[in-house]
């Protein structure tokens, strides 16, 4: 390097000559473009940027210019390292896209590959159907209610108006418990002492009913879902533990016409819009007048009735599936519950939840709703 | 009760173009349950005669008898000449009076007939049997008709073969709808058209020269008829057509008085018993029965007599079972030949009885004696009380008429006196109750096509018929006018709700825990609460355990599963089992359930009244007799919690999943679970989690989590190292605290230390982690468990665990010497609770 020149010197600089500052800068430029990949563009970026590099060195000269000569001379220095760095920044960038482009490719993976590494549980269907339809009610201002399922007698047939000699009791065939004091022939057969009852298992979700009178002021909308149990063997019908779900509305002024709009609005809600509904008269200890509620085959609409060549599986060529029963809750029953008969009347219905998700998904088989079988409960997931 | 449409139609001028399908749709509606209509000789097409055996010819060297007959069928062939037809029955003879079907005809199930050779024989037709005319299913041989029937005749109309039968299950309070005479009202009532009351006849007047009866306890047999029959024609049996009406209506022709018995029964609803007057010892008595007395019922079976049991009595003791089964000893004998006389010998005094029995007594009577009767089952639902004597009558008209008996004059009729039931009910109920408006007149016209009086204007006063002893308040009338008007007109409205409060915590918390378990890869499974002793042993559940204290039932499903679960697990691993026993290997399930948890000393349950709410300890006493329910959840877990894949190695569902399961359930419940370890069956003594949460202040046990006890396993034919946990949700409730409050995030650096100690190998790291988090102090944000290690640099015993440590203070950059220095203390707080050494130093 030449000493800064303090005093005027007119020696020209060799590597400041224009021509000669233009030889590097094409020499830089033509090595860029030549540079096939990073890795040699980052040696050409040493040999022709670098601090090494001719035209750094060349950069170094211009002090060793008169003050004259040094603003033509910086100028095109400048001009020409500017020229190459811009070179290298668009080779630069040349380069990575292409690189980047190879490289995602080779980093590309089968997305279709199959990921059960923790595969998903699933809550079972009579859970989730029973929360759903609870959500039903729950919506319209019904609250919750529940009861034990080892239940007094009192609660499950006496406060219901089935007296212990009525002909009803023996249509629910019921578990009793044994009260371990010996006294255990009492098989709901109506024949035991008067003053104490037996424990049973309860027979239906009704006795939740009368809890609900008994805690609550009227006016009282629950809804009450629960096990409950009869004594029926296991087959593809029948399970002696089942689901139901009942409802109980007392307050004043209540009619068969708001038991009928409820039912209404539970199936315009369970199945969706345009199914009748209908009520057939029946026979219940506990609601007078009393009804079986039906509802129009959401799969046929009523279309296989007479019609063998397209029979119906969902309601049997039927045209209707019944649901369940319902009624006026009779007078009765808010008597033992201490309500003024006069004053609150009620309606209430129940029906099963089996039955229901039998309906519904075309289960054919009870057992596989009992038997927790998970591949029979993991399609159903979480909600239903 | 099946009701033949033909027989219907008696009482009823039904359209002639009414199916049984059309009156199954009138009677639905009406409120009577019409199961289904039969349709009986669906497909039957003649030639279907009579014919009269000429000649039978035994063919051998069959395997089974075989005949060969000449029948002569009249003009009925075409020819006149006698049709032959090869037989594979034998219990008729030459000069029986036969039905033949000829080639060309067909029999129900779509059973054509034609000529066709047969055990070398040309066989020309068939001689039918009762079930291939579809006339009953209990016999097998052929039809044999009484000879009075002409050769020749249509043996379709004959036998009535072509009818439909309503199949009607009659619910307990329409008890009169197990006559045809209750049916034939609702029919009638269902199409606008009168009924003609087979109960209106005439009766003789009730005079003191009947049979004698003698009524000691009227509250249970508030009135009685008995008539007598005399000179029955022993050669005289039931006709056709009151044999083809018993077995339409689902009964077995027995013998003509039976058979008479049985049909006005099904007419009029009135069960009747026919004495043997020869057997009878002096006057009919009704009474309760001695404690112990015996009794021997018409099937045969001795009777031990219990003090309620109502008894039918003459001089020599009981001789039936009120309202529910006669004696054997005064039973009516069938008409026997003599061998030597030629004599025909059997009852030919009969004495009639119709009474009137307390349902209440019955019904108690029955389930007693287990004997359910065609008889209990009316007197159960209520019998027409008034019904009895037209009853008698028509008995005894059918019996002079069919048995050619002469009617005594005696009428023994004893009535203890009732009145009228009367019903006070607003005009405008019935619109209450609906919803909507009838008016008084339809209220009316209602109550009276039912058979009621009605008086009065806005208060009605409401006369119920004697047959309907279900209406007994204004809600049984407005029931009856609603169903009557039509279910089907009522309106849609939907009542004014006042709002609710929602779901409750507690079942918000149920399905956020199944949400949660099940988000977690478990598959909810919810079991059978039954169990037996057996269960526990092999769970190894010991003697004197409190789980083995069960709530047993009387009358189990099966012997060996009497008992109700105390714990979730029997029964989840039973499905546990069940699955794999299906070929599914990795299985993670749950369940969420009550289990029932007696003290012993629960008391028996009061009997409150229900005319009235119950006492408040009343209620106490109710749920004092009831055991314990709490609701638990439990996970079982098995093979695979993480499967192999092309993502690289599986891994083994273990304890330590069981005791995260826990975990997930309490972080639901945003309660804070103490795990430490435990030793409870059924699991594996040095792998079982105890699980504690604070209740009311104090660590309280609920459940247990880890692996199964390998004997468990084996026992139970579990896959190997199944774990499990169970907890008591109730106790889990009860630890949550109030609303989470929410954490304060610090934008501070955060300054993180990493400390490997060592411990004994018997030092828990739950012990470790919470002395080290007490020496940190406030300024450590949270501390993680990265690494255990043990080995020869450690030693023998011990084990070393390293935590990484984050600090992090609320207000400031934590300054290397604070870091340290918490550090510092955090290490002292572990060495001195857990004698802790920094590795390496």
């Amino acid at each position: 390097m030449s000493a800064p020149n303090k005093s005027y010197d007119p020696v020209e600089v060799e590597a400041l000559k224009p021509e000669e500052i233009e030889r590097m800068r094409d020499e830089a430029v033509a090595a860029i473009a030549a540079a096939p990949d990073l890795k040699t563009l980052r040696e050409v970026k040493a040999a022709h940027v670098g601090d090494r590099s001719p035209l750094a060195l060349a950069n170094r000269e211009l002090s060793a210019l008169p003050p004259h000569a040094r603003a033509d001379a910086g100028k095109r220095v400048g001009q020409a390292r500017g020229a190459v760095n811009k070179a290298l920044a668009a080779r630069q960038e040349e380069l990575e896209a292409e690189r980047d482009a190879r490289v995602l490719v080779e980093e590309a993976v089968d997305v279709t590959l199959p990921y059960d590494r923790i595969p998903l549980g699933a809550r079972h269907p009579l859970t989730t159907l029973a929360d759903r339809i609870t959500d039903v009610f729950v919506a319209m201002g019904y609250e919750v209610a529940e009861g034990p399922e080892v239940e007094a007698e009192w609660y499950n047939f006496d406060a219901l108006n089935i007296a212990k000699d009525h002909p009803a009791r023996t249509m629910q065939d019921t578990f009793f418990v044994d009260s371990g004091r010996g006294d255990g022939t009492r098989l709901g057969d109506g024949l035991g002492p008067d003053a104490s009852g037996d424990v049973v298992l309860r027979t239906h979700t009704s006795p939740v009913q009368i809890r609900s009178m008994l805690d609550r002021e009227p006016p009282v909308y629950v809804i009450c879902p629960g096990r409950v149990y009869r004594t029926d063997e296991l087959d593809a019908t029948h399970t002696p533990v089942f689901h139901q779900i009942e409802l109980l509305a007392v307050d004043e002024g209540l009619t068969m016409a708001d038991l009928k709009g409820t039912l209404d609005h539970m199936v315009l809600s369970l199945f969706g819009e345009g199914l009748k509904t209908r009520l057939r008269p029946n026979y219940f200890p506990f609601t007078e007048p009393s009804a079986e509620m039906d509802m129009e085959c959401y799969v046929c609409h009523g279309a296989s009735v007479g019609d063998p060549d397209n029979p119906c599986r969902t309601c049997s060529s039927e045209g209707w599936i019944e649901l369940g029963g319902c009624g006026m809750v009779n007078p009765r029953v808010l008597a033992a519950c201490g309500i003024d008969a006069d004053r609150y009347s009620g309606f209430a219905f129940g029906f099963g939840i089996e039955r229901l998700l039998m309906f519904r998904h075309n289960v054919e088989d009870m057992r596989d709703m009992v038997e927790g079988d998970v591949r029979f409960t993991r399609p159903f997931g979480m909600e239903i | 009760m099946r009701v033949p449409l033909s027989w219907l139609r008696e009482y009823v001028d039904l359209p002639a173009t009414e199916t049984g399908r059309d009156v199954q749709a009138k009677l639905v509606a009406a409120g009577l349950e019409v199961e289904r209509v039969e349709q009986l000789g669906a497909g039957l097409k003649g030639p279907l005669v009579v014919g009269n055996v000429l000649a039978i010819e035994e063919l051998t060297g069959f395997k089974k008898p075989i005949r060969y007959c000449q029948v002569d069928v009249s003009t009925a062939n075409g020819t006149g000449e006698p049709q032959n037809i090869v037989c594979g029955a034998t219990n008729f003879r030459v000069g029986d009076k036969v039905v033949v079907i000829l080639p060309g005809g067909v029999l129900p199930g779509n059973f054509e007939i034609s000529a066709r050779k047969t055990y070398g024989r040309l066989s020309e037709g068939m001689i039918c049997s009762a079930r291939e005319l579809g006339m009953g299913t209990d016999h097998d041989g052929i039809v044999v008709l009484p000879p009075e029937h002409e050769v020749g005749t249509d043996a379709i109309e004959l036998l009535e073969l072509v009818d439909e039968v309503l199949d009607i299950a009659v619910t307990p309070d329409r008890g009169y709808c197990l006559s045809m005479r209750g049916v034939a009202r609702e029919t009638a009532i269902a199409y606008g058209l009168p009924l003609r009351d087979p109960a209106l006849l005439d009766v003789p007047e009730p005079n003191p020269h009947g049979y004698e009866v003698k009524i000691s306890d009227p509250v249970g047999c508030d009135r009685f008829t008995a008539r007598t029959v005399t000179d029955l024609d022993l050669e005289a049996h039931s006709p056709i057509w009151l044999q083809r009406r018993l077995q339409k209506a689902g009964m077995r022709p027995i013998s003509l008085a039976v058979d008479i018995t049985n049909y006005v029964m099904l007419e009029l609803g009135q069960p009747l018993h026919a004495y043997d007057k020869n057997r009878l010892d002096g006057p009919l008595g009704v009474r309760r029965a001695q404690p112990g007395e015996k009794l021997t019922t018409l099937d045969g079976v001795q009777r031990i007599l219990d003090s309620e049991d109502l008894v039918i009595t003459d001089n020599s003791g009981p001789i039936g079972l009120a309202g529910v089964m006669g004696g054997a000893h005064t039973e009516i004998a069938d008409a026997v030949r003599d061998e030597e006389t030629r004599e025909l010998h059997g009852t030919t005094e009969v004495v009639i009885e119709a009474a009137h029995f307390d349902p209440v007594a019955v019904a108690r009577t029955g389930r007693r004696h287990k004997l359910i009767s065609e008889a209990s089952k009316r007197f159960e639902r209520g019998v027409d009380p008034q019904a009895a004597s037209a009853a008698a009558q028509r008995t005894v008209d059918l019996l002079v008429l069919l048995a050619g008996g002469t009617a005594e004059a005696g009428v023994t009729e004893i009535v203890s006196p009732s009145a009228p039931r009367t019903i006070a009910m607003a005009a405008d109920h019935p619109d209450k109750v609906a919803g909507m408006e009838y008016g008084r007149q339809a209220v009316v016209r209602h109550l009276q096509q039912i058979g009621c009086d009605v008086y009065g204007s806005d208060e009605l006063t409401v006369t119920v018929p004697s047959w309907r002893p279900d209406l007994a308040e204004p809600n049984d009338l407005a029931e009856e006018v609603i169903r009557l008007e039509g279910y089907e007109t009522l309106p849609s409205t939907l009542p004014k709700i006042p709002p609710g409060r929602g779901l409750t915590e507690t079942q918000r918390l149920l399905r956020r825990i199944g949400r949660a378990l099940a988000g977690a890869g478990y598959v909810e499974a919810p079991t059978y609460p039954f169990l037996g002793e057996a269960v526990f042993d092999q769970l190894g559940i010991e003697t004197g355990d409190p789980r083995r204290r069960t709530v047993t039932l009387l009358n189990p499903l099966s012997d060996e599963e009497p008992a109700l679960r105390t714990t979730l697990l029997p029964g989840l691993l039973g499905a546990l089992r069940r699955n794999e026993g299906r070929g599914s290997r990795d299985l993670a399930l749950f369940e969420t359930g009550l289990v029932f948890l007696p003290s012993g000393e629960e008391p028996a349950p009061p009997r409150p009244g229900v005319d009235r709410r119950p006492l408040d300890e009343e209620i106490a006493a109710l749920d004092a007799a009831l055991p314990h329910q709490p609701r638990h959840v439990a996970v079982v877990l098995a093979g695979a919690r993480e499967q192999a894949g092309w993502w690289g190695q599986g891994r083994p569902a273990s304890w330590a999943d069981a005791v995260q399961a826990a975990r997930t359930v309490a972080c639901e419940a945003g309660v804070e679970l103490t795990v430490s370890s435990g030793q409870y069956a059924p699991w594996h003594p040095g792998r079982c989690a105890a699980l504690h949460v604070v209740v009311d202040g104090e660590q309280t046990l609920i459940g247990h989590a880890g692996e199964l006890h390998p004997r468990v396993v084996k026992a139970l034919g579990l896959p190997e190292r199944t774990a499990a946990m169970e907890l008591d949700l109730e106790l889990l409730e009860r630890a949550r605290t109030g609303a989470l409050v929410a954490p304060r995030v610090s934008t501070f650096p955060v300054a993180t230390q990493d400390v490997a100690l060592v411990v004994d190998a018997s030092v828990p790291a739950n012990e470790v982690e919470s002395a080290l988090r007490e020496g940190a102090g406030e300024l450590l944000e949270s501390l993680r468990l990265f690494d255990i290690f043990t080995g020869e640099q450690i030693g023998e015993g011990r084990k070393s665990l390293a935590y990484a440590l984050r600090f992090r203070a609320a207000d400031r950059t934590l300054t290397a010497e604070e870091t340290s220095a918490a550090r510092t203390a955090a290490v002292a707080a572990a060495s001195l609770r857990t004698g802790a050494v920094l590795r390496g130093a």
